[in-house]
């Protein structure tokens, strides 16, 4: 994109979706669905304990329908959901302490699979890359990683223990088995496996000591080549973290993150999610109820890169927004999801 | 046996007489039509009966809020409650923080935004109080307790009167 093309960018309200009876917190699209003529398929999970499928009415629409609504499993809030990476299961994880694994079967949902363990509240799921390792993170300051094994089996093959308070938000790293987690003690774990014992242990902790956040870090998100990640706050910043690709995907310096830059002075309250798209815009959702996109600046230096408020959409929901993110495909469309109970599509134009 | 209580023997002060409710003219002079702006005093109303988790008086009585302590802007859609436990190791803070996050969370307009702190050098481990009653996933979580909510809906139950 082209710096004139970004100054005409819009962000158009092409669909709003309702159905949810209380807030809601986490949206995930199907990576399987959106190209090749296949409908785009959303998920979203709520404090009403459901979890709602949206599918695209057909590959050109930008309407979407309620395919399905996944009930009477979850006890309690549906916090976050992650699709697997062939897009045949749904992990789902609820304040309830468990995580459901569920697959599609005809047009009913069935869950295969539920995962205990946890202490309390499961706040977030994240799939590795090929799909064989599963991750979990709870109130219980705990992050356990499952392997996934056949026949719906998962194996419980580590419980990390590090963070000193609740954590937020599990996410591996898009190309190699990595994984990071951030907390309400205000860090970024990075999580990687020994190479000789099969442990796995924390390499690296990006606090405040290395220009990392001073309160509570609810997310993060990788660029689509891997070598960046965004993290956002309760301190009303964002933050870019970088590392040497090349010695990263040799299987080296899985610990050498470092913080490239700081994202001060755009938002006004708690900032919930960060999602980065695949052309390189990072949206964010805030609790001041508005969406910002930002984007690399071109008059930077590799070192050093600076980014650059895209638009703001102020009031795009009527309360807090707890989610946003691009759709895997190159079709530009962004959801949002909000305390308000709706979920909302966006087309960038 | 009951639990020990965390403060014996609170102070318990004399309430200020209640003035009635005038309805106060927009800028618009006297359209009954213009919106009528919420203010302090009308917010101070919604949580004055709320009761302290372990003694028969209001928060009122206690001098854990005052008018005052409330400060609203309307027209931002913001509103910011600074409570004061009744001692500095009040064990109850969160309770009495959460309570009043509910009252408001239940009378107010969904627009509104709503901040609960612990007035600065009232207690002792009044950072992570803030950080608590502030982060909306571990009071959505806390909300979701049967005996918690019970807690809540008793110190409630006056202020709905």
């Amino acid at each position: 994109m082209t710096q004139m093309e970004e100054e005409r960018l819009k962000l158009t309200e092409v669909q709003t979706l309702e159905g949810h009876t209380d807030r809601v917190w986490g949206l995930a699209w199907n990576p399987s669905t959106g190209a090749d003529g296949v409908p785009a398929v959303l998920a979203s999970c709520s404090g009403d304990k459901t979890v709602r499928i949206w599918q695209q009415r057909s590959p050109s629409s930008t309407s979407f329908d309620c395919k399905a609504v996944l009930e009477d499993r979850h006890n309690r809030t549906v916090r976050s959901s992650a699709w697997s990476p062939s897009g045949k299961q749904l992990a789902t994880a609820s304040f309830d302490a468990t995580t459901a694994i569920w697959e599609q079967n005809g047009e009913d949902f069935e869950c295969v699979s539920t995962l205990e363990g946890h202490e309390n509240e499961v706040k977030s799921v994240s799939w590795n890359a090929s799909g064989s390792l599963l991750a979990t993170c709870s109130r219980d300051k705990c992050v356990w990683i499952w392997e996934v094994l056949p026949g719906n089996e998962f194996d419980c093959v580590s419980v990390l223990q590090g963070h000193t308070q609740d954590v937020k938000m599990v996410q591996w790293h898009p190309k190699v088995d990595v994984l990071f987690s951030c907390s309400y003690d205000n860090t970024i774990k990075v999580w990687a496996e020994d190479g000789d014992s099969d442990d796995w242990s924390c390499v690296q902790t990006l606090g405040e000591s290395s220009s990392g956040h001073s309160s509570t870090v609810w997310a993060l998100s990788f660029n689509e080549t891997g070598d960046k990640m965004v993290t956002c706050s309760d301190d009303l910043t964002i933050k870019v973290w970088g590392v040497d690709i090349e010695r990263l995907l040799s299987g080296d310096g899985t610990g050498s993150w470092r913080h490239l830059c700081t994202m001060s002075g755009y938002h006004d309250r708690t900032i919930f999610s960060v999602h980065w798209s695949r052309e390189g815009i990072i949206a964010t959702g805030a609790a001041d109820d508005a969406i910002r996109l930002f984007s690399e600046s071109e008059d930077h230096s590799v070192d050093e890169p600076s980014y650059r408020l895209l638009l703001k959409k102020e009031k795009a929901h009527g309360m807090d927004i707890n989610s946003v993110q691009w759709s895997p495909t190159a079709n530009r469309l962004l959801a949002s999801a909000s305390d308000d109970g709706t979920i909302k599509i966006w087309k960038l134009e | 046996m009951a639990p020990a209580l965390i403060n014996a023997n609170p102070i318990v002060y004399e309430k200020k007489e209640r003035p009635a409710r005038i309805r106060q003219p927009g800028d618009n002079g006297f359209d009954e039509y213009a919106p009528e702006l919420i203010d302090q005093l009308e917010i101070f109303e919604h949580i004055r009966d709320i009761k302290d988790p372990e003694h028969p008086y209001s928060l009122e009585d206690l001098k854990v809020i005052t008018e005052d302590a409330v400060e609203v802007d309307d027209k931002r859609s913001y509103v910011r409650v600074t409570f004061t436990p009744t001692v500095e190791h009040c064990s109850m803070a969160t309770i009495i923080g959460l309570c009043l996050r509910v009252k408001l969370m239940r009378s107010l307009p969904s627009r509104f935004k709503v901040d609960i702190r612990v007035a600065p050098g009232t207690h002792a481990t009044e950072d992570a109080v803030n950080k608590q009653l502030n982060d909306k996933e571990r009071v959505a979580a806390a909300l979701e307790n049967p005996n918690l909510v019970d807690m809540v809906d008793e110190c409630l139950h006056p202020s709905y009167e």
